[in-house]
């Protein structure tokens, strides 16, 4: 590393420097320097900022205020505090992505309470704290609420450990809160109390998401609470929110730009039907829609009036058919992100191929994941006729039991700007449903066709091959996930040697052993994380692995009634914060 | 069993053992962690215990990769017209020998429905209202909600009267009276 690099710039050396900067060769004092860098906030820039120089690296740390960590275990907060001085907002993630589908032990780990302890010393005005995939005991919470008199937003994506207690001390403390965002929350019994503990004068609230909660909050609570908060531009309500309580919060607030509502299922009067259609109506800042649990073709109609300015509507928990979709979708013309189920079937997704031409993503979820004689759903006909209509699709997540090669090599044609491509054929090992060969050329089409690929999960029957093409053509793939696939360790060989941008690796029952693992020693340093569970490695594998890379940490986590030899579930990240200690008994560190 | 009405799977599936060994032993001999993982997880991780026949195949943990929470919202929503097998409710007529079967998805609405009862049993049922039910008819149709209340046929949007009809009755005019007066 070049330690100046203006050195082999031709500069005067003799400019005059008299704002104490510490080298004599610099062209900006300090202060500048720290100016400019506050201008940055893109943490990948303010990386590579600080690996430029000293000078730089210490200006880059006295000036950065958003703190991301990819994985908390990567750094201890001891060692963030040491170099960080002015951190205002935190983003952690904790758990490996798995841990959505139950494979880790729940006291896995990733739990908060430490980093919070060492952000009231050091960071005292704290005003944001993102976590995702965290455990946040009522303890933590109470500590947030008490130790940073600034703290304005708070927002826990599928994080569990928690009660209504601990809510209760953000709500009752956090005088200056903007945001309250829960999501996808694993807590399933959270009472309702907190949202009555809102001090009655308090109105600064923009952002309350509250919808993945089960709790019964008080209606009456919530009224005043949205009636007072005259900035609330975000309101994401729980299944227990009826249709005519929605009516009323609706009339309170018109300027919401997103909103989940609550079940959509009610007897209504006609004028209460009336009422609903026109708050609808009148909600033209609408751009976000959720929620709609037990939509039916009756009620749907209600909505018709906010849809114009749609950009995101998600159907992931209204159970619909084909024909009510697509009358839906006949309103909302401006669709970027569209979330459904698949009881839509094909037929609701050529609708979805003609109404919105503007998709950007399509994510369609499985109504009944485990009913593998559920012969519906969606096939390779409705991703086709989506690929069809909307040309400018880039994310897509397809749960499907039925694909061929063929259907993804022509969507790949029709969509070559794919950024996530996740693709999940349900029954495990499953070939191509007209040819039954492996699905090897669907994904190499997707890797040589789309060079913007940034993610990629892949399924079905796939041999070696699939593999190679991925080595060979995704040059940007950042995060790959491979369920029941592969004929040998080459197949993970290839990954590992032909991906540069390679940042997240999980895989789950693969024929890969010892020899696929110790291919990548070198890279995984260079990598966020690799996951192998119920593939071929053993113990022997992992304790050469550790002990080849101090720098990783190699984490097996036992299951009961495994043997010594198999490694089942193995995680290895990179960490410069050594082994961690708060390993519960079946994770064993090597 | 699994695979002969599957799609060839068995033919194509790549295995890890030897060619030539038994379907069930295949599973529990490259995956013996897995069926127990499944076991002794399966209490847990899947809410629903579904009253058909799992195949040892059926059930692995973790997969499809759907999270948990959206797992129990979806267990919650089965709605009978997703398995699109047809939604047929028994209808009985006083004074009728044998009770008739009929399929509530073949009809758009109340009207058709009531039509196709009166073709069936030879009988008329008349005019709805809300006020006097089926005041002045010589029958009228009543049916048994999801919470075992008999109601009157018309009373709620069709939508909602199809997910919650579990069965019809067609009661005799004078004995429906006291339904419509309320």
């Amino acid at each position: 590393m070049n330690p100046d690099p203006k050195k082999s710039k031709v500069l005067p050396s003799n400019l005059p420097n008299s704002n104490g900067s510490s080298h004599p060769h610099s062209l900006f004092p300090d202060e500048v320097l720290e100016k400019v860098l506050s201008l940055i906030d893109s943490h990948k820039d303010r990386n590579s900022v600080s690996l430029v120089c000293k000078d730089w690296y210490n200006a880059e740390r006295w000036t950065r205020s958003n703190l991301f960590i990819g994985n908390c275990y990567s750094v201890s907060p001891e060692i963030v505090a040491r170099r960080f001085a002015k951190i205002k907002s935190v983003r952690l993630k904790g758990k490996p992505r798995f841990s959505d589908f139950n494979m880790l032990p729940r006291d896995w780990g990733a739990n908060v309470h430490s980093w919070l302890v060492m952000f009231a010393k050091a960071y005292p005005f704290l005003e944001e704290l993102r976590l995702k995939r965290m455990t946040v005991s009522d303890e933590s919470m109470e500590l947030l609420a008490k130790s940073f008199p600034q703290f304005r937003a708070l927002s826990l994506s599928s994080c569990d450990g928690f009660t209504d207690d601990g809510l209760k001390a953000i709500t009752t403390h956090c005088g200056n809160l903007t945001e309250l965002d829960i999501q996808d929350s694993v807590t399933v019994d959270v009472g309702g109390g907190w949202l009555s503990c809102f001090p009655e004068n308090f109105s600064s609230l923009e952002i309350l998401n509250f919808s993945s909660l089960n709790s019964e909050v008080s209606f009456e609570a919530l009224e005043k609470l949205v009636s007072r908060c005259r900035s609330l531009r975000v309101l994401k309500v729980n299944e227990n929110i009826t249709l005519d309580q929605l009516q009323r919060l609706l009339v309170h607030a018109p300027l919401l730009t997103e909103l989940s509502t609550g079940s959509f299922l009610q007897e209504l009067t006609p004028r209460q039907y009336e009422d609903i259609e026109s708050a609808f109506g009148n909600s033209k800042n609408l751009q976000v829609l959720s929620g709609l649990w037990d939509a039916t073709s009756f009620y749907l109609p209600v909505l018709y009036g906010a849809c114009s300015g749609l950009t995101f509507l998600n159907l992931s928990d209204a159970v619909l058919q084909s024909g009510e979709l697509a009358k839906l979708l006949a309103h909302c013309p401006n669709l970027r992100r569209l979330w459904v189920i698949d009881t839509v079937e094909d037929k609701g997704l050529e609708a979805v191929g003609s109404s919105c031409p503007l998709l950007e993503e399509l994510r369609v979820f499985p109504v009944d994941p485990y009913d593998l004689d559920h012969r519906h759903g969606v096939t390779e006909m409705g991703f086709l006729a989506v690929s069809r209509g909307c040309r400018k699709l880039r994310y897509v997540l397809y749960f499907c039991r039925r694909m061929t090669n063929a259907a993804v090599v022509t969507i790949v044609q029709n969509c070559p700007d794919f950024t996530h491509f996740r693709l999940c054929i349900m029954n495990p090992r499953q070939p191509d449903f007209l040819t039954n060969e492996p699905m090897d050329e669907a994904f190499g089409a997707v890797a040589k066709n789309c060079t913007k690929l940034r993610r990629l999960s892949v399924s079905g029957l796939l041999t070696d091959t699939t593999f190679e093409y991925i080595g060979k053509y995704a040059k940007n793939l950042e995060t790959l996930s491979v369920a029941f696939a592969g004929s040998s360790d080459r197949g993970m060989q290839c990954v590992l040697e032909g991906c540069p941008k390679l940042r997240k690796l999980e895989i789950r029952d693969c024929p890969f052993g010892n020899a696929a693992l110790l291919s990548g020693l070198k890279k995984y340093e260079m990598m966020r994380s690799l996951w192998m569970s119920a593939c071929n490695l053993t113990m022997k594998g992992c304790r050469l692995l550790a002990r080849e890379m101090p720098r990783l940490n190699v984490e097996v986590i036992k299951d009961d009634g495994s043997d010594e030899i198999q490694a089942d579930k193995v995680y290895v990240y990179r960490s410069v914060a050594g082994p961690r200690q708060d390993a519960p008994s079946v994770v064993l560190t090597l | 069993m699994e695979f002969e009405s599957d799609l060839n799977l068995k033919a194509t599936e790549l295995r890890l053992g030897l060619p030539g060994r038994d379907e069930s032993e295949e599973q529990s001999s490259s995956c013996v962690k897995k069926n127990k993982r499944s076991s002794s997880e399966m209490d847990s991780s899947s809410e629903h215990q579904e009253s058909g026949p799992s195949a040892p195949k059926a059930q692995v943990v973790g997969w499809p990769p759907v999270r948990s929470y959206r797992k129990n919202v979806l267990q919650q929503q089965k709605k009978p017209e997703s398995d699109g097998s047809g939604m047929f409710v028994k209808v009985s007529m006083d004074g009728a020998p044998y009770l008739r079967k009929i399929d509530l998805k073949c009809y758009k609405n109340y009207f058709d429905l009531l039509k196709a009862l009166e073709n069936m049993f030879k009988c008329t049922i008349g005019v709805y209202s809300e006020r006097e039910g089926y005041n002045g008819s010589e029958y009228a149709p009543t049916y048994e909600d999801k919470d075992g209340d008999w109601m009157l046929v018309g009373d709620v949007p069709w939508d909602m009267f199809i997910t919650s009809c579990k069965r019809l009755r067609i009661m005799k005019g004078s004995e429906a009276k006291g339904l419509g007066c309320l």
